[in-house]
Order: structure tokens, then C-alpha cells, then sequence
């Protein structure tokens, strides 16, 4: 193999720039002429909107442009589409509200655009907008679920009876019925998955531009899926022919989740550019962010689970309400049903399993996919529920997980909520998480630790969850708006360099490395003479983006096929040179062979015989390029086991990490370091979610948690020191054997720092510690138990 | 944010005098408050008078019995101070706490006391410490500096000049941080100096306060052991989505024990 | 409009600023110094730092006016002749480092601490970083990183 090819922990080629400060993010670029765009938001969650008057601030110095709501309409503009339809359990289809991208009548959560402000510079924007004025008329708002789901909640929409989004439903209910009337015992959870701001550190912006000459618009944007953010600018939002919308997503700062969506200010970026005949930047202020990104999570679940005497699971039941905001985000209707529900087997044999979710909406921001998108939830609920049946039938937390494992020899399994696990071996995780966390000699440090005062617990977490959501046939007849494929162009140079042209998108990721180093390990030449092109729709043929950690595993299998085709073409050229059949010519280590001769040619000769076909097969087109789209048979499945251990500070309620060991099967592995580093991160954010973080709303729809300074962002301090590892089964559907890595950290974590939170206090009689665990609730937990 | 004028004074009368003829301006210190606050919009002064090069307010000297603190000295230097950690290590174990590297190198003791946000550490050691704060007009003893909510004593176009802290026989410092923020959730301050013994507490209430219970139990015993048992009513305290009032008031306790534990 | 003269990068700048110019904004906007970056508005994320007389500011919360007559280094001028500074190169083979966005103030903030106290444990690390959020690291490869430049630095 190549050096640097598969399984090389290669450094990564893209660090340079970011280190030397020559990135390239959106807000980094500067447009001659370029003018700035400021937002008007509301300050209300709900209102009735009786006038915006635009005289003064379109009176304010340098101020070129103030459009409303109503300019909107006047141009006939359509509305953000959502990506995904749902339909309820009587077979109708979800309410499906219109989203403008600037409120016209009505604001419905606070930072609802209302107008914006175009001006000379940034200063000068943000001073005319505070300048328009908005009459409202407050109107009372249902900012959580609870208050939107009470009788008589004030409706969001008109529409939506009862604020209900959709009622959907999973799985066989007779059947779980059935399972729950045998069981020797039902243990049962009511929880809270706190909502969580995903916060990338660089905040969204856009900028708009448009070329009277040619009629030619361009957004950069920071985007996860340059190409769906065309699609659906220009089938719907905007109605820009495709081929003169060109959408740049550039260096982008994290995403999360957070910018797949089509967000309302991509359009208005570019509708401004339109009226000006000049670029717009639009740079949201993190304040603005919290306001105006979509959220993540917040979903509120009652689960119960049957189990056996012996603690064979035999049923799972669950109810969720999962909040929707005051709009449907892009891909919002499916994280709640099926990157969820579908979710709810686990590792586990459970036979029967039904589950119901009912969408709210919300008077607050949309709620979409962040990190893990549902599996977290899914986990979490699972994770917990087998650790409190394990207590109820005092069995031990990792018998009754191993006990119902769905073991190694029943793959591909079945599950009773539509996912067939195509491969898996989870004996094998969980035995090597609890050899590094030093399961076994726990109690040990339990008791040092009460020596020092303070309560020492460990978690175990085992799960599997669904990446690269695929195939489009199936996601289709489930109500996805798109396909679910990806593309890829690979270019051969005349002198057998290479260009990889991907319709995935790398915001952290390390794209430019991996790719490079798959496409190195089948040509046989180094990673360096590879580049990784991503993120701009003029380039690449199409692309549905990243996220739901898909881009190795589906777009990493088209460049593989379109490396597949470049050799078998090549071959051919090769064959022709050494005078052989290409039936006969063997590539091997960038050399092409005769079986059994020596004679051969290297992989640069044939590039350059492409290219200059004096000597070439006849009928054979020249160059050497290639492309592929993949769409993939099913989904992957990763899976781990994650086994955390903190001490707690009985007099303030602190929890402190202090270990946490992750073991993880993400298929082959292309680059461990990279690996070892998607997996760091998302533990950061699972243990965030676990301890930290929480987005809150006052009753009136007033963010709460609107900075840094009232949403806790883990900071380095609050983190251990990871432990991680990788045990391997391969995907069975896709030539590499990969499965995707970029969530199963954000998505095994929670459940197993709450178990260990639950465990440190479980003496006290605890059985359960709401997310985020903050030191309040903590201390509650305690002193409520010692009462 | 908008524009303002900005003035550097070279010396404290001339910035006096700059600030006398703006009523509508502020003194500028390190900016890790008054920075924020107008980007917020919360702050539009027409004028800044920045405070950086009035040599007055500089240096840290121990001055017979007194710890002597420039206003101008900023977080990162108290910490460091050679002088403040041989004779008053709580103080600069604090100072070494305050917000992060970056601010503790900006922000300034002056500007902290002058700012006096309910949730700061400095005024709960200038206040557990009996210190003096002096100012370009008189000197102002502790408590009667702090008048709470983001809210003290001094004149509008008064500046601090320094902060004299009374060496204790004993003090620490103890906090619970907020977690997002990184001010003090709670911190108390005890020490048992020139004054007997004195527990202020900040981050619990509207502004710095002093705990009069605390204080009378540990008048008799200066220990830990002689707050069991001792506790604050919580009325009256902040309370919010990272703590109740009733659990900043049992914070209270609970830091001061760990204060004294740690002056043992 | 005032006119401030500082020594930017080890090259002398002077520029006509309005008094409400941050330094990071004279940075970005007006010298088109785009490394440092602003990922917050409440001082609290730190993408911005950079080195004021060799200590780490955050240049999102101070005054370009503040910065006349003193020696400013942003991650541009970080790195000599386009050799990657030790800590920059730890950074990179460490990996850590993944959307890149919080890495010049990452980088600024931990030059300092190396510089200063090469001796700092990993709870010293974890600590001074406070001032600095990074979303897609969890800190792991941040505070490796960190380590290994002290540790050439101690040599």
C-alpha cells in the first residue's frame, strides 16, 4: 500500500493555512464594493406586526436599501421549503407552514427577521436598524412543549390544531402491548433532552452577489451542502435557474449540523445584491446566532421498557413530543421520526418495540439536526432505561446489556423499527472499554474517593446508530424531498497528478486528507499529488453535503468508483502500450503489469498517454477522467461502547469527569488520527450536552441562554482526557467497509455520564439526574434523596 | 456602538479635568466591562478618558501594615506580584481566578471595584479585608464604597488611585464559578485582620454583602468547625437558572468553610 | 479622527481610526489581516486573541485607539519567514486543530502560557485556555499539543 494511503495516521494537509491565519471563511472575504446587510429582528416571541416604518433608517447615513416583509410579497418571493414531509398516524400529511424569509404579519419567535438594513459599512447597518420601527402587538406564546401541548396553548399557526406539527408513529403496537402484558417488570422514564445551541465558533454569514452583464448570481455562504442550498434557493425561495446560481461554501468555521439548512439570510443576501447591482455581506453576531440558528434536541419522552425475570428485554414503549420551533427547518421532521424512532432497537434483541412522536410547534427558534440528530435521543432513553432495569432486578449494568446484545452471528439483523443492521460485534467494544477503563478495580476508587469527601461513579453506555442515511428510493417513499446519494469527479493530470472533485463538504473534518489518501492508496501514488476540491457548485457536478456523518461512507465510495473507472480506462491505455489484452494488464502500486512479464508502465506514463494519444488505443476517447455518483444499498451502522467516570463534590453538587474511555466501531479506518479526533470532539459535546449546556426559554419566548455568557460552552477545564479506541467490523455494503465517525461520540456519551452521575448517588437512593446535571440539580438530587 | 471621543491624559488632574468637562463621558480602564457593556448598547458615552497612562495609579508596594494596589494594576500583575503572594496570597490567589488569561491581562482593579458587577471577585476581598479605597479626593473605607447593583460611591468623574488592603493574620478566598460565565456564582471572602473578623460574599446577592451570622460564629472560633450547623436566609439573593437562591445561600457556607479550611 | 502609530507584526503601522474601532476590526477590516477571527460578541470565545507587548488580549474587547505607541503580533506575524512557529508545528502534529477557526487565538493564547510557565501541568493547560471555546476538538489534541511545545521549550 501507499505510505500515507489507507490506515496512515497522515498529518493533515489542511492545517497549514488555518495555522498561519491565511484561511479563508466567509467573513473573510472582501467583495469590491461590498455593502452590509443587518438584520431587524423581533424581541418578541409572538406578535402581531401593525406597521414597520423604514423613513428613519432609510434616512441614516450611508444607508442604501431597508426591505421588509412586504417588499417580499411585492416581489412574489416563495417561501424556505422544508426537506422532508411527514405524515401522521390517519395518514395525513404534516401541517407544513409557510416560512418567509422575513415575517410579513406575524413574528413567531424572537429574532424572527422582520427587514433589513443595507448600508455602507457594518457600523452604519447596524445603527439604521435600530432605527426601523416595528409596532407590535404582543400576542401570548408557547414557548416550551409543556405550555404549547397544554389546553388552550396559543397557536403558532392557525392551522396547526393543538400545535401539533404531525403524530407519527413507529413499530408494531400490539405486538409491544402484548410484550408489556407478560413482562415480569416495566421500568419507566419521564425525560427531558435538553435542547442544545450547537454554537460553531464561526458564527453564520453570507454574501450575496449578482452580475447585471450575464445575470449571474454567487453565494458564499457557510454552508454544509453548497449544492442543496441551491437546489432549494432556486427551485423555491428565489426561483434562480440553477445554472446561473452559483453557491461557494469556503473555508467554514464547524457546523454541527447547523448550517445544512437553508437559512432565510442566504436569500436575502442575494435578493439585495439583485436590487443593488452590488455584493451584500451579511456577518451574524453570536448573539444573533443563538437567536436565528437552528437548535437541536428538545424532545420530551415518557419510555418504558418490559423486561423478563432474568432481564431479557421484551418490549419498548415510547412517547415523545419533540419540539419543531416556530418553523420547519430543512431536514427538521425527520430527526424526531425516523434518525430516532428507527433508532430505538439499539444493540438489542428487544422483539417488540412501538413508538409514537408527536411534533410541536413552538414559539421559539427552529429546531433541527444537530450532532446525531436523534440517535442521542434514542440512546439516551435506552441507556438509561437498561441501567434502571438492571437495578430494579439487581443484575449487573453489564450483564443485562450483554445479555440482550444482538450477537455477532445474527447479523444482518432485522429490527422492529425498519433499520437492518448490516454488520456489528458489540461483545467486542463493550470487552474493550471495560478492559481500558479499569471496570473491574472501579470500587477501589470509589472508596479512595469517599475517603477525600466525595462520591465517585462510573457509566457504561453501549449503542448503535444509523449513518449515511440512504438509499433515495427508500428515503424518498418515507417523505424525503431529495436523494440521498453523492457524486464525484476524479481528474487524472497529464503527469498523473490528481484532482478529486467531492460533493461532500469538509468544515473539520479532514476531507482534504482522508480523500486524498483513498484515492493514493488505489492509484499507488503519495497523498500530496492528490487534491481535494469541495464546496463550490460551479466545480462539482452535484452534492448533497455533510452531515450525519455520510462523507466517507457514501461520498468516500463514489470517489472509490470513480477511481475504479480511471484505473479500468487506464488500463486499457496500458494494455495498448505494452502491446498486452487488458484482460492480462494487472495495477499494482501505481504499475501496470502482464501477468507474468516484467514489462510495465507506471501510472504517470499512462496519464501522459492519455493526454497525448500519439500511441493509443483506437476508439479509446482521450484523458483520463472520471466521475460517480453512489447511492448507497443502506445505511451504516457504528457502534461502541463509552464508559464514564466522575466524582462529585457533595456540598455543591460539581460533577468533574474524571475518565472517560470510548471504544468505537466506525468500519474501517482510513485515518486514525482523524478518527481519534472526531471522536474527541464529539465526546466534548455529548458530555456538554450531559453536564453543561441547556437552551432555555422564559415562558414568554425570551432566550435565556442567549450568549457565552448564560449557554455553558465545555471549556477545556470541564474535560478529561479522553481514552479512545477502535475495534473493527466492516460495512458490508460499501468497498471500503467504512461506517462514519463524526457523531458516535456526541451520541454514546450522554447516557454514559448520567449513568455514572446516577451511579455516584444511586447509595442515596437517586434513579435519575435530568441533562445537563448542572451542580444545582445535583445538589437537589442529594438533599431530596437524604430526605 | 457609537463613536465617542477619546482622550489619554497623561496625568490623574488632567483626566479629572477631561472627564469634568464631558458629563456625559467615562473613565476607561482595562475595558473588560465597560467593553462589553457597549457593545451591548447598554453604555453610549460621548467621551472615553482612558485611564492607561496616568503614572499614579500604577505599582504594588506593602507599605507598613498595608498592601498597596496601583488601580491601574491589572489582574494578571496582582496575581504575579512577588509582593502580593508573600503578604497577601489571597489576594493574588484570586486575582489568578478572575475571568481568563486575556482579561487578567486587560482588566484592572480599579476598574473592577469602579464597574462593581454583583458577580465580581475583587469587591468581596476589598470588603472581608477592611481596605481603603483612595481616590483623586479622599479615601473611602470599604463600607461605604460598595452601594450595590453595579452601583458605588464614587463622585461621577471620580478615579480610584489605589486600593490600601490592611495585612490580615489570615484570609482566603473561596468560589464556586459560574459555569458559563466564569464570574463568581458564590465566592466569599474571610479574613481575620487589624478589624476581627470579616466574611464578604459576592456573587449572591445585588452587590458585595457581608455575612453578619457567619461573621459572630466565627468571631468566637476562627475555623471551619464552628459554621456547623451555621447558615443565611435566602431571601433577599439572586437566583437564576444556575442557582436558586436557597442554593447560593447554602454556597455560602459551604465556601466559607472551605475558605477557612483553607487559612488553616 | 484619531491617529494611531503601533508596531504591528514587527512593521510600524499608522492609521486614522475612529475612536469605536476595536482591534480586531483594524485588523480584519481595514489591514485585511483576516487570521484573527470574532466567533462572539461577549469577550467569552477568543477566536480573536492576539499578543499586545507579548501578552494575549483579546482584541475584540479593546480600543485600536489603545493599541498607539504598542508592539501588536497576530497569528500572521506569528510565524517567521514562513516557517511554522514550535507551537504552531505541535498544533499540526498533534491535530490539534480540525475547522480551523479558533486556532489562531488558540495558538496566541497558548504561545503565551508556553512562554511564560513552560512548566504548566495539564490542569494548568486546561485552565489558562478558559478564554479560549473550540467546538471540534473537545481540548484533547489542544492540551497535547500545548505539552509538547512546553516540553521543547524547556530544553
Amino acid at each position: 500500500m501507499a505510505q500515507d494511503g489507507i490506515g496512515a495516521s497522515l498529518l493533515r494537509k489542511e492545517d497549514r493555512r488555518f495555522l498561519t491565519g491565511e484561511g479563508r471563511y466567509t467573513d473573510d472575504v472582501q467583495k469590491p464594493h461590498q455593502t452590509y446587510l443587518v438584520v431587524v429582528r423581533s424581541p418578541h416571541a409572538h406578535a402581531r406586526i401593525k406597521a414597520v416604518r423604514t423613513d428613519a433608517a432609510r434616512a441614516a447615513p450611508g444607508v442604501v436599501a431597508v426591505l421588509t416583509g412586504a417588499d417580499l410579497a411585492k416581489d412574489k418571493i416563495g417561501n424556505i421549503p422544508t426537506g422532508w414531509l411527514i405524515h401522521s398516524k390517519d395518514g395525513k400529511p404534516m401541517v407544513e407552514p409557510p416560512h418567509p424569509a422575513l415575517a410579513a404579519d406575524r413574528v413567531r419567535h424572537v429574532g424572527d427577521g422582520v427587514a433589513v438594513v443595507v448600508a455602507e459599512t457594518r457600523d452604519q447597518a447596524r445603527e439604521a436598524a435600530a432605527r426601523v420601527e416595528v409596532d407590535y402587538q404582543e400576542l401570548p406564546a408557547a414557548a416550551s412543549l409543556a405550555q404549547a401541548t397544554a389546553a388552550g396553548a396559543p397557536l403558532v399557526w392557525d392551522q396547526a390544531k393543538g400545535n401539533v406539527c404531525f403524530d407519527w408513529h413507529l413499530g408494531d403496537k400490539a405486538a409491544t402491548d402484548a410484550a408489556f402484558a407478560k413482562a415480569f417488570k416495566v421500568v419507566s422514564l419521564d425525560t427531558l433532552n435538553n435542547r442544545l445551541i450547537p454554537n460553531a465558533i464561526e458564527p453564520r454569514a453570507a454574501i450575496g452577489e449578482y452580475d447585471r452583464a450575464g445575470g449571474d448570481y454567487t453565494l458564499t455562504t457557510t454552508s454544509q451542502n453548497p449544492h442543496l442550498t441551491r437546489l432549494l434557493l432556486g427551485a423555491f425561495s428565489y426561483g434562480i435557474p440553477e445554472h446561473k446560481l452559483k453557491v461557494v461554501a469556503p473555508d467554514v468555521g464547524g457546523g454541527f449540523g447547523s448550517k445544512i439548512f437553508h437559512y432565510p439570510e442566504e436569500f436575502l443576501v442575494l435578493w439585495a445584491a439583485r436590487k443593488l447591482g452590488r455584493p451584500v455581506k451579511w456577518t451574524a453576531q453570536r448573539s444573533e446566532s443563538f437567536l436565528s440558528d437552528a437548535h437541536g434536541r428538545d424532545h420530551v419522552s415518557h419510555a418504558e421498557l418490559a423486561v423478563d425475570r432474568d432481564g431479557t428485554f421484551l418490549g419498548l414503549r415510547v412517547r415523545t413530543d419533540a419540539n419543531m420551533g416556530a418553523y420547519l427547518s430543512t431536514f427538521a421532521p425527520a430527526v424526531p421520526t425516523y434518525l430516532y424512532a428507527t433508532l430505538l432497537a439499539g444493540c438489542y434483541r428487544t422483539p417488540a418495540i412501538y413508538a409514537e412522536v408527536r411534533a410541536v410547534f413552538t414559539h421559539t427558534a427552529p429546531v433541527d439536526a444537530y450532532r446525531g440528530a436523534g440517535r442521542p435521543e434514542a440512546a439516551f432513553l435506552l441507556e438509561r432505561l437498561a441501567d434502571l432495569a438492571a437495578r430494579d432486578l439487581g443484575m449487573d449494568r453489564v450483564e443485562i446489556r450483554r445479555k440482550n446484545f444482538i450477537r455477532p452471528e445474527q447479523f444482518p439483523y432485522q429490527t422492529p423499527v425498519a433499520l437492518q443492521y448490516d454488520s456489528g460485534n458489540y461483545q467486542v467494544t463493550l470487552d474493550a472499554a471495560l478492559d481500558r477503563s479499569g471496570w473491574q478495580t472501579f470500587e477501589q476508587r470509589r472508596a479512595e474517593a469517599r475517603k477525600r469527601g466525595k462520591l465517585r461513579g462510573i457509566g457504561i453506555s453501549t449503542y448503535v446508530e444509523a449513518c449515511g442515511i440512504a438509499p433515495s428510493a427508500v428515503v424518498g417513499s418515507l417523505g424525503a424531498r431529495a436523494g440521498l446519494y453523492e457524486s464525484a469527479v476524479v481528474r487524472v493530470h497529464p503527469t498523473g497528478s490528481v484532482t478529486v472533485f467531492t460533493g461532500t463538504h469538509s468544515h473539520g473534518q479532514g476531507h482534504e486528507t482522508t480523500f486524498s489518501q483513498i484515492v493514493a492508496e488505489q492509484l499507488g501514488i503519495p497523498a500530496e499529488n492528490v487534491e481535494v476540491i469541495h464546496g463550490d457548485t460551479s466545480k462539482i457536478p452535484f452534492g448533497m453535503g455533510t452531515y450525519g456523518s455520510r462523507s466517507l461512507a457514501v461520498g468516500g465510495t463514489a470517489i472509490v468508483n470513480a477511481t475504479q473507472k480511471v484505473i479500468d480506462k487506464a488500463k486499457k491505455i496500458a494494455a495498448h502500450l505494452l502491446e498486452a489484452s487488458p484482460g492480462d494488464v494487472e495495477f499494482k502500486d501505481g504499475k501496470f503489469t502482464v501477468a507474468g512479464t516484467d514489462r510495465a508502465k507506471t501510472f504517470g506514463e499512462v496519464a501522459l498517454t492519455a493526454y497525448v494519444p500519439h500511441n493509443y488505443p483506437p476508439g479509446l476517447e482521450p484523458g483520463l477522467e472520471e466521475n460517480a455518483f453512489y447511492d448507497p444499498k443502506n445505511f451504516t451502522y457504528p457502534a461502541g461502547c463509552h464508559i464514564c467516570e466522575v466524582e462529585i463534590d457533595p456540598d455543591t453538587g460539581q460533577v468533574q469527569v474524571v475518565a472517560f474511555t470510548a471504544v468505537d466501531d466506525v468500519g474501517r479506518v482510513i485515518n486514525p488520527m482523524i478518527v481519534e479526533g472526531q471522536v474527541h470532539g464529539g465526546l466534548a459535546q455529548g458530555i456538554g450536552q450531559a453536564l453543561l449546556e441547556h437552551g432555555v426559554y422564559d415562558d414568554a419566548g425570551q432566550l435565556l441562554s442567549g450568549s457565552f455568557l448564560g449557554y455553558t460552552m465545555p471549556r477545556a477545564s470541564d474535560l478529561p482526557t479522553y481514552q479512545v479506541a477502535t475495534r473493527t467490523t466492516l460495512c458490508t455494503h460499501n468497498p471500503l467497509g467504512v461506517k462514519g465517525v463524526g457523531e458516535v461520540g456526541a451520541i454514546g456519551s450522554p447516557p454514559a455520564v448520567i449513568n455514572a452521575v446516577v451511579d455516584a448517588l444511586a447509595h442515596l437512593g437517586v434513579r435519575h439526574v435530568e441533562m445537563p446535571a448542572t451542580p444545582e440539580r445535583v445538589w437537589r438530587a442529594i438533599r431530596n434523596a437524604k430526605r | 456602538m457609537q463613536d465617542f471621543g477619546f482622550h489619554r491624559p497623561q496625568n490623574l488632574a488632567a483626566a479629572v479635568e477631561t472627564l469634568k468637562k464631558r458629563p456625559d463621558g467615562k473613565y476607561l480602564g482595562g475595558g473588560q466591562s465597560l467593553i462589553p457593556v457597549m457593545k451591548l448598547g447598554l453604555a453610549s458615552p460621548s467621551d472615553l478618558v482612558s485611564l492607561s497612562a496616568l503614572p499614579e495609579l500604577k505599582g504594588i508596594r506593602v507599605d507598613g501594615k498595608e498592601l498597596v494596589v496601583g488601580a491601574g494594576a491589572t489582574h494578571a500583575e496582582v496575581a504575579d506580584s512577588a509582593e502580593v503572594r508573600r503578604v497577601l496570597p489571597a489576594l493574588a490567589g484570586l486575582a489568578a481566578h478572575i475571568g481568563d488569561p486575556q482579561v487578567r491581562n486587560r482588566g484592572t482593579l480599579g476598574g473592577s471595584l469602579a464597574h462593581d458587577d454583583p458577580n465580581a471577585d475583587y469587591p468581596a476581598a476589598v470588603l472581608a479585608l477592611d481596605a481603603t479605597v483612595v481616590t483623586d479626593r479622599r479615601r473611602i473605607p470599604a463600607d461605604g464604597f460598595f452601594k450595590g447593583l453595579f452601583s458605588t460611591a464614587l463622585g461621577p468623574d471620580e478615579i480610584i488611585v489605589s486600593v490600601r488592603f490592611p495585612l490580615p493574620e489570615k484570609a482566603a478566598y473561596a468560589k464556586l464559578p459560574h459555569p458559563a460565565s466564569k464570574f463568581a456564582l458564590v465566592g466569599v471572602f474571610v479574613a481575620k485582620g487589624p478589624a476581627g473578623v470579616r466574611v464578604a460574599v459576592t456573587g449572591a446577592g445585588a452587590g458585595v454583602f457581608r455575612a453578619a451570622a457567619l461573621e459572630q460564629a466565627l468571631a468566637k472560633r476562627f475555623a471551619s468547625e464552628a459554621l456547623a450547623g451555621a447558615s443565611i436566609p435566602s431571601a433577599g439573593l439572586q437566583g437564576d437558572a444556575f442557582g436558586s437562591a436557597e442554593y447560593r445561600a447554602h454556597l455560602v457556607v459551604v465556601l466559607a468553610r472551605r475558605a477557612l479550611e483553607a487559612c488553616a | 479622527m484619531p491617529t494611531i502609530s503601533l508596531s504591528l507584526n514587527g512593521k510600524k503601522v499608522t492609521a486614522e481610526v475612529e475612536a469605536r474601532t476595536l482591534l480586531v476590526e483594524l485588523l480584519r477590516d481595514r489591514l485585511g489581516l483576516t487570521g484573527t477571527h470574532v466567533g462572539c460578541d461577549t469577550s467569552q470565545c477568543g477566536a480573536c486573541v492576539v499578543h499586545l507587548d507579548g501578552r494575549s488580549v483579546k482584541s475584540c474587547t479593546m480600543f485600536a485607539v489603545e493599541a498607539d505607541g504598542r508592539a501588536v503580533t497576530s497569528i500572521e506575524g506569528f510565524a517567521a519567514d514562513g516557517e511554522l512557529h514550535p507551537l504552531q508545528a505541535a498544533f499540526h502534529e498533534n491535530h490539534a486543530l480540525q475547522c480551523g477557526f479558533c486556532t489562531p487565538g488558540m495558538v496566541m493564547s497558548a504561545a503565551e502560557l508556553v512562554a511564560r510557565r513552560p512548566d504548566a501541568s495539564e490542569a494548568e493547560i486546561r485552565a489558562w485556555l478558559e478564554g479560549n471555546l473550540c467546538r471540534c476538538t473537545g481540548y484533547h489534541n489542544i492540551v497535547r499539543a500545548v505539552q509538547a511545545a512546553a516540553k521543547s521549550a524547556r530544553r
